[in-house]
């Protein structure tokens, strides 16, 4: 066969060829929808983005430490989110997730006042890509951002 | 290419695959089970989420062959479209089924999953979206390889489709790095895995016990439409006669 252009060399060329401009496209076209493909705003997409007031957004990053305060009412929760750069104070009424606790992660689903604070609707709980026992937690382990 | 060309033929294709077809089967059998008792009962559980963390040892291997049975499909496409090896296309159309009720399993274990630890059965972030839509390009897939058969076509068609189809692999791998999305980053790369030795073990002897499952399972259903083909051609012989 060698180097001939015969029928079969010619197919595979062209399929090849194909493949690669397909999926070329296809990253080229996803790569451009970065901010309209993300899942939440992070903290300091607010400040890049402007606030998206008046429409049901989501807000994503890391519980700051030491800033999950409840109320006397028993439901309403203020937490701070940061993602290292900017910072957004929340409140939520309602049942938090398991895994919603300082320095993990979380999405809350709600709306951004004027004040640039949420009001959450919603909370979800992100967690990291680590997974170990539990006596290894704390002399390993700890998330500093979600930031990939 | 000799090599490749010996494969072609359906009678020494089939020639190997009668014993393989029992030997990968029960090999795979063998795995999972020992696969599941390990995951089940013999690592810690994770510190975040407790004993919830068992079901990755089912979530992860669905979700690599429910993405490396479309490789399958693409490869043999190609094969096909290149080579016109009959026996491309049968195997092309054999993992699709395969294919697509693994990726149904790591979205349905998946969301079993995300409920306790997420909070939620279901979100449409970039991960989650572009596995569905994988679930969905193998209906299309098998759809489209029936109608093409059915209406006696070269089956050239599918095979563009399964071609076109691979795009969506690249998506779903880098979807968890290229937007923020609800569920984590990859936890295992190519040299370096942030699940901690004591739990990550089992998972090796899923996946290898899924892929032998998987394989006996596309191998009896190539053997199945070779002879449903083979049956077809003498019913054709006979009513000529």
């Amino acid at each position: 066969m060698g180097l001939s252009v015969t029928a079969k060399n010619q197919r595979l060329t062209l399929v090849l060829l194909a493949l690669a401009a397909i999926v070329g496209a296809a990253l080229l076209a996803l790569s451009a929808l970065k901010d309209q493909a993300a899942f939440f705003y992070a903290p300091s997409d607010v400040s890049r983005l402007g606030l998206p007031l008046g429409r049901a957004v989501r807000l994503g990053g890391m519980v700051e430490a030491g800033s999950v305060a409840r109320e006397p009412d028993g439901v309403t929760v203020r937490f701070i989110v940061t993602d290292g750069r900017a910072t957004t104070p929340v409140t939520f009424a309602g049942i938090v997730p398991d895994l919603f606790r300082e320095r993990s992660g979380v999405v809350a689903e709600g709306q951004f006042r004027p004040d640039g604070s949420f009001l959450a609707t919603n909370l979800l709980a992100k967690h990291d890509e680590k997974y170990m026992p539990p006596q290894l937690k704390g002399a390993l382990h700890e998330t500093k951002t979600l930031e990939k | 290419m000799p090599a490749l060309h010996a494969f072609a033929n359906p009678a020494r294709f089939l020639r190997i695959a009668r014993p393989l077809t029992p030997v990968l089967f029960w090999a795979g059998a063998v795995l999972i089970a020992l696969g599941c008792w390990a995951g089940l009962t013999q690592t810690p559980p994770d510190y975040l989420q407790g004993e919830t963390v068992r079901i990755l040892y089912i979530h992860v291997p669905a979700a690599w062959l429910g993405m490396g049975g479309w490789t399958g499909i693409a490869v043999a496409s190609i094969s096909y479209l290149v080579w016109r090896h009959p026996l491309a296309q049968v195997a092309a159309r054999a993992i699709a089924l395969p294919g697509a009720v693994f990726a149904a399993i790591c979205l349905a274990t998946g969301s079993i999953w995300g409920r306790p630890t997420w909070g939620t059965w279901w979100q449409w972030d970039g991960r989650l979206t572009s596995m569905l839509l994988l679930l969905f390009v193998y209906l299309g897939y098998m759809a489209l390889a029936r109608a093409d058969a059915e209406r006696g076509g070269d089956g050239r068609v599918p095979a563009l489709y399964g071609v076109a189809g691979t795009v969506l692999l690249p998506i779903i791998r880098y979807s968890v790095v290229w937007w923020n999305t609800l569920h984590q980053g990859p936890s295992i790369g190519l040299t370096r895995s942030s699940i901690d030795a004591s739990l990550l073990w089992p998972l090796p002897i899923m996946l290898a016990g899924f892929s032998l499952f998987f394989a006996s399972v596309v191998l009896m259903r190539m053997r199945a439409m070779l002879a449903t083909a083979k049956a077809e051609a003498r019913m054709r012989r006979m009513a000529r006669a």
